[in-house]
């Protein structure tokens, strides 16, 4: 379902999109889409969270769909983007929040940063453990991060003057049923008609071309998992079984030690790490269930 | 001093030449710290240097593009570095602080292109600490100028892991040509530049015996 309202949110001079479903007068429910995803993704899983009385606010992070595209990303950068769009709906105040994959790691981080913003928090399969990718002997491990290094500097000589390849809408599905091989054609199709544009010699995806998957760094996915223990918020964690070339593959007994106390854990065998699109009523249903009576 | 303009993805560098050579020899190529700019006149260490002096200012530094709404991290200024090798070919790196920093993960990223970096003190050389601490949400005033906010309050916080600094020791020693392609000159070593001082291959000679050693 298309959005009820559309609107930009400055952020230091950085662009943020925010789609909202739902009665602007509900209580808000911040949903947070992931890595090289937008909030476009959400069209079937919003509505169903706003017809149970919440406002739903979700927004493009910055160089993914409507949001500018800019000159530097980070991590951190994500999280300061995500308290300008909350702080123009819900100052201060606490709101219920549902994050997906990197989006559930960066609402983790603002748990931590910022606890008042929170009234409860269901992470759906972005609990980070390890790097994905193989695990490999130390001289492997060490030639693969030399190979990824080279390969994402050779990446950022070529995006000073590179743009996306255009396409159909059907070469486009395709390209990203790659990290989305779980998804069917039909709803791979759909999201190239809202999250890339047409231009005169056919569809670009919209992310940020500099934008590139896989990177390397001294942060270490686990440093999100350890501060789980620490959170004070009501937390379901949900995670899945089905291993895709997006998700983090975390495990329920590699989560279970640092879960915050009286926090639930929901493992979800046979599906993949896009559970709210694969199965958005049974998701929805959960989510509600553990949020509660929005008023 | 003359100054051309590199791209690196969305920021425009500016790369300055300091001194032409003045006999043989590759570039040094002046990497300065957090919250400076790459000086007018060829620093007294690098006086001895008769190849060109060469020095780049990075990204939301000196001449170099400001950035909007911030995101830095170490990685962003090493391709700063790989823009600058880039256009002068081989090098010798020689950087003050968070430079020094830059410099060692440059030696390793592009162990081919580095004939020897050599890190000494100066701003930035700390870095965060060895996990990541509590995240911080501040809002920065940009003045329209550089330095950044944004550049010194992340680069001055980002985490600086002995293990992830070792990596780029490792790789530069195994793909150099020199027996010891890094020198810390560094009188202040956090954790992580202990461990490098302290890692095969890495020497610790004063800056003008390092400049003797590369060039």
């Amino acid at each position: 379902m298309t959005p009820h309202r559309h609107y930009r949110v400055d952020a230091d001079g950085v662009g943020i999109a925010v789609n909202e479903w739902g009665n602007e007068n509900d209580p808000v429910l911040a949903l947070v889409h992931g890595g090289a995803d937008f909030s476009r993704t959400f069209d079937v899983f919003a509505p169903l969270l706003a017809a149970a009385g919440w406002r739903v606010v979700a927004w493009d992070h910055r160089g993914h769909g409507d949001s500018d595209h800019a000159h530097l990303y980070s991590f951190e950068a994500d999280l300061r983007d995500a308290v300008r769009v909350l702080d123009t709906v819900a100052p201060q105040r606490p709101i219920a929040v549902v994050g997906h994959s990197k989006g559930g790691a960066i609402m983790t981080s603002l748990a931590e940063a910022q606890p008042f913003r929170f009234r409860s928090f269901v992470n759906l399969d972005g609990i980070p453990y390890r790097r994905p990718g193989p695990d490999l002997p130390e001289y492997q491990r060490a030639d693969a991060m030399n190979t990824e290094i080279t390969a994402w500097l050779e990446h950022r000589r070529r995006t000073a003057t590179g743009s996306r390849k255009p396409g159909t809408i059907e070469e486009l599905a395709r390209r990203r049923a790659q990290m989305n091989p779980r998804l069917s054609k039909e709803w791979l199709e759909y999201l190239v008609t809202v999250g890339a544009r047409e231009d005169a010699d056919g569809w670009r995806w919209k992310l940020d071309p500099s934008m590139r998957m896989g990177g390397f760094g001294p942060w270490r996915p686990e440093f999100g998992l350890f501060r789980l223990a620490g959170l004070g918020v009501p937390f379901l964690g949900v995670l899945v079984g089905a291993d895709e070339p997006m998700g983090w593959g975390t495990k329920p007994h590699q989560v279970e030690k640092w879960m915050p106390r009286h926090g639930r854990l929901e493992f979800f065998e046979d599906i993949g790490h896009f559970i709210h699109i694969e199965q958005p009523e049974m998701v929805a249903e959960m989510a509600l269930d553990f949020l509660g009576d929005p008023s | 001093m003359s100054t051309i303009t590199l791209r690196h993805n969305r920021i425009e560098l500016a790369l300055h030449e300091l001194r032409p050579a003045t006999g043989a020899g590759h570039p040094l190529l002046l990497l300065h710290g957090l919250g400076e700019r790459t000086p007018a006149t060829v620093p007294i260490d690098a006086e001895s240097w008769s190849g060109a002096i060469w020095g780049h200012d990075f990204t939301g530094h000196g001449e170099s593009t400001l950035p909007v709404g911030g995101g830095y991290s170490a990685e962003v200024l090493l391709g700063d570095v790989d823009a600058a090798i880039n256009h002068l070919g081989t090098v010798t790196l020689i950087g003050r602080g968070l430079g020094g920093y830059i410099a060692l993960l440059a030696a390793g990223a592009r162990a081919d292109a580095v004939h020897g970096a050599i890190i000494t003190d100066g701003p930035g050389l700390t870095g965060g600490t060895y996990e990541s601490s509590v995240p911080q949400v501040v809002r920065l005033k940009n003045q329209g100028e550089t330095p950044d906010p944004y550049a010194l309050h992340e680069l001055s916080r980002d985490v600086r892991a002995a293990d992830y600094a070792l990596d780029f020791v490792q790789f530069s020693t195994a793909n150099s040509e020199l027996s010891e392609p890094i020198n810390v000159s560094a009188t202040y070593r956090p954790a992580w530049l202990e461990a490098v001082a302290a890692a095969p291959g890495v020497a610790s000679l004063p800056i003008s015996d390092a400049l003797d050693l590369y060039r």
